[in-house]
């Protein structure tokens, strides 16, 4: 037991990890949260659009939505990002590997996140909509004034998730040739092979990405549960 | 200055819930209206500011007829406020953000001219003290008061009330009714669904019965509940009284 644990430790006063490594690390960070924009903005906004049209529209229209849905949410996503990549040869475009991650991450968070949108607006009381047309209000006034605010508070701690999960998921954009923060990490260990310590680092800068955005979601979720 | 009710038929399905109704609200008319659960009568009030569609009949709110194709139900609403038995507050917005959304959204109101309505319609239903409160701190008694400053900060020439006190507690139901006193004192016109047929017989010009989807008797109080003519009437007062 202590030996490993002295293992692990012992890079850190004898390693060959350089500067010039860290920022490298640091650029394929960047890498990570740059797709994680990209793919959390176009997924959200897609997932509003089809959440909303899921949650007013007959069966017919909701049935084809949520095959297709189910689709991009049931394959794994390393299948998905391979698929796309041979589909854009194949079908002549020249997109570079960081826009394929980027539209394929967008699709599979959409897929999530219309789910989360569709609950959160089904959740609002019919009777409270009511109320809010009764006064006078429109239709679009009633979405943007009452359901939206209150699908909001109801879908955020699983958007919040969504948001994190897919933070995480942008490490298989490697597969198709992206050099993001897991694969910068790789690079680094196969030349210096101190994996753990290596690893160590890359671990504690997903965190660092991640923990600010959990903790406004965790303050969020506190003020609007005070209203209670 | 009228709401006009002629002849109106609603169905759920198969099931028809309103079956011919016809009656006449003269503006500053107070209308009570009283019956069994499932009689229709809260299905009628909706149907007269057209938050459910009716199959056949007309009504009249002004000599608008509310069902036909073109009328803007949206503008017509701003004139008949309506109370739900549940008060269905906005509870991502405080008291006087329920109350000031209308006025800003529908009828244009700045920020300032919408708080001062809607401060003046909370104090109105003594409520004056809870504006910076999220409505689900707030009773029940105090929630359907807010409901009723709500619907009066868009102004109406009407007030429709939907068996607001039926959800209450019982200790809950006298500040709710005393808040109704006041506004039937001031001369609003009110068709008021209700189960206290004390407080029916104390504030209405006149007296409904609704019985399985018909109006089965109207006329003044004295005569609707203290001497009733129908059968049917003088039973369900004797349930309820």
């Amino acid at each position: 037991m202590f030996s490993s644990v002295s293992a692990f430790f012992a890079p850190l006063f004898e390693t060959s990890f350089s500067l010039n490594d860290l920022m490298f690390m640091l650029k394929g960070a960047g890498i990570t949260l740059a797709l994680t924009f990209w793919a959390v903005l176009g997924g959200t906004l897609l997932g509003v659009v089809f959440g909303v049209i899921r949650a007013i529209s007959p069966w017919w229209v909701n049935l084809p939505i949520g095959i297709v849905l189910d689709i991009f949410r049931s394959i794994p996503l390393l299948i998905q990002l391979v698929l796309a990549n041979s589909f854009k040869t194949i079908i002549g475009v020249r997109w570079d590997s960081f826009t394929i991650g980027c539209i394929v991450l967008a699709l599979y968070c959409c897929s999530y996140c219309t789910e989360i949108v569709r609950s959160g607006f089904l959740a609002v009381p019919a009777t409270t909509r009511r109320a809010a047309r009764s006064l006078g209000m429109s239709w679009t006034q009633d979405l943007t004034a009452i359901v939206f605010p209150i699908a909001l508070r109801v879908g955020l701690p699983s958007w919040i998730g969504l948001t994190l999960g897919v933070m995480k998921d942008t490490a298989m954009v490697w597969w198709i040739g992206v050099v993001e923060l897991l694969r910068s990490s790789q690079v680094i260990v196969t030349r210096i092979q101190e994996p753990l310590f290596v690893l160590s680092i890359a671990g504690l800068i997903y965190f660092l990405m991640s923990f600010p955005i959990a903790r406004l979601g965790a303050r969020l979720e506190k003020r609007w549960r005070e209203n209670d | 200055m009228s709401i006009e009710i002629k002849d109106v038929h609603k169905s759920f399905g198969a099931l028809e819930v309103v079956k011919g109704v016809t009656m006449t609200v003269e503006k500053g008319e107070v209308v009570s209206v009283i019956g069994g659960s499932g009689s229709g009568k809260s299905t009628l009030l909706m149907c007269i500011n057209g938050l459910e569609p009716i199959n056949s009949g007309h009504i009249l709110v002004d000599g608008t007829d509310v069902h036909a194709r073109g009328t803007d139900l949206n503008k017509l609403r701003r004139k008949i406020g309506i109370v739900f038995q549940q008060w269905n507050a906005f509870p991502h917005l405080t008291v006087l953000e329920n109350v000031m959304l209308a006025p800003r959204k529908v009828l244009g109101k700045s920020r300032a001219e919408a708080e001062a309505i809607a401060v003046e319609k909370l104090s109105h239903v003594g409520l004056a003290e809870k504006l910076k409160v999220y409505p689900s701190r707030l009773s029940g008694g105090q929630q359907q008061r807010m409901a009723i400053a709500r619907a009066l900060a868009m102004s109406p020439d009407y007030m429709l009330f939907d068996e607001v006190t039926s959800a209450l507690d019982p200790q809950l139901v006298g500040e709710v009714l005393d808040t109704m006193r006041l506004l039937s004192s001031e001369g609003m016109t009110m068709i008021v669904v209700t189960h206290e047929i004390a407080f029916a017989r104390e504030v209405s010009n006149r007296v409904a019965f609704f019985h399985k989807g018909r109006i089965h008797e109207i006329g003044p109080p004295a005569q609707v509940i203290g001497a009733p003519r129908e059968p049917e009437t003088v039973a369900f007062l004797k349930s309820v009284l």
